[in-house]
């Protein structure tokens, strides 16, 4: 009877450890399969294409953007991000200060997993951070002086490759797995998920838009939209998707935005920045 | 009351020509906090719902107008949306794996 029972058991164990490794989290192995996802599901979009958004799904709408990249709508964000960026604080000191490589050239590695803090931490978020410890008021969020200011930062990084760490922290890992819980849940009265869009139906039409691949998404941020008449950061990006499901929108900077950030920044190792970008 | 009467009335209840009983301020009270505290709810959740805050916002205002039957019926409709943003906020704490690439 014992023997029976102790086979009974190593079979019951054998069964059930495939399903106990696949709760563990593995980001290496999600970022894998996520790209994966995408590179089958487009077979014909050129890879690094991806970080175009919804110019990436479809032909036309890729030519009328190379030609609106030719007068970008984003230039004079950028532009006067760069004038901000230099301009010193009222101390004297400047971002710069703030950043490694003196700010220059580094948005790829954002968000980055603070281990003092036990956070992540965004771009925006780092921008604000500096703008407080030099005795200046922090920046809206959404729009404005935040997004010419992450504009300027990501035209500095453009075509350097993204590059998330996730420390060996189990505090990291389990931001980066609410940043993927939060990705794939379902809210607003709409019951969508940001992977309802992005996962399920990239390159279809919601009315006149067409959406864009979940993959590559962070790298074309901030983003000048058309329907915005104006340039929108990553948080107001986050805020908008939850509106149009109906749901209300978090407060900037929540940790559910950051851990999202973070999860969709990470799974996009490897592609280049295209920030800032343009979108109809 | 004879038995004609209860008759007549009933006759004029069934026939929805008896006027209903309006609804007072301590009705929309009740139902505007039973409202208000399921989108409490939908609050910790982190899962609020746009139209729930615009029926509260719209029973508020009724209310305000005085016409406590609209704004009993927008509290009602508020406290049914928030009901089903803690239904979905709850069920989809397991749910949400279903759409993980992997």
């Amino acid at each position: 009877m014992v023997k029976a029972f102790s086979l009974a058991s190593i079979l019951a164990l054998a069964l059930l450890a495939p399903a106990l490794a696949d709760d563990k989290p593995d980001p290496a192995a999600d970022q894998k399969a996520f790209q994966e996802f995408f590179v089958k599901k487009f077979p014909k979009v050129k890879y690094d294409d991806f970080v175009n958004g919804p110019y990436s799904m479809d032909e036309g709408l890729h030519k009328q953007w190379e030609e609106k990249e030719q007068f970008p709508p984003y230039e004079f964000a950028v532009e006067t991000g760069k004038e901000m960026f230099s301009t010193p604080f009222k101390n004297g000191k400047t971002y710069a200060d703030c950043f490694p490589n003196k700010g220059i050239g580094i948005r790829q590695n954002y968000p980055t997993f603070d281990e003092k803090e036990g956070k992540v931490i965004t771009l925006e978020l780092a921008l604000n951070r500096c703008r407080e410890a030099n005795g200046e008021a922090p920046y809206n969020y959404l729009k404005d002086e935040m997004a010419s200011l992450t504009a300027y930062m990501a035209f500095t990084s453009r075509d350097k490759k993204m590059d998330i760490k996730i420390p060996s922290d189990p505090r990291a890992l389990e931001a980066y797995e609410n940043g993927k819980r939060y990705f794939y849940t379902r809210r607003g009265q709409l019951n969508f998920s940001c992977a309802t869009c992005h996962v399920q139906s990239p390159g279809e039409r919601i009315r006149s838009e067409v959406l864009a691949p979940a993959l590559g998404i962070m790298n074309a941020m901030p983003i000048y939209r058309s329907e915005w008449s104006g340039m929108g950061t990553t948080s107001r990006r986050l805020a908008t998707c939850n509106s149009q499901t109906r749901a209300v929108p978090l407060e900037p900077q929540s940790d559910e935005y950051r851990d999202v950030e973070y999860f969709l920044s990470y799974v996009a190792n490897g592609l280049p920045i295209s920030g800032p970008g343009a979108r109809p | 009351m004879s038995a004609r009467n209860i008759v007549l009335a009933t006759v004029l209840v069934m026939t929805g020509t008896l006027p209903a009983r309006a609804a007072s301020e301590a009705d929309f009270k009740a139902a505007y906090a039973a409202a208000e505290a399921a989108e409490k709810q939908a609050d910790q959740l982190r899962n609020k719902w746009i139209t729930t805050e615009t029926e509260l916002a719209t029973a508020k205002k009724a209310a305000a107008a005085g016409d406590f039957d609209a704004a009993i019926a927008a509290a009602r409709e508020a406290e049914a949306l928030a009901n089903a943003s803690i239904y979905q906020a709850t069920s989809e704490k397991t749910r949400w794996k279903d759409m993980e690439i992997r």
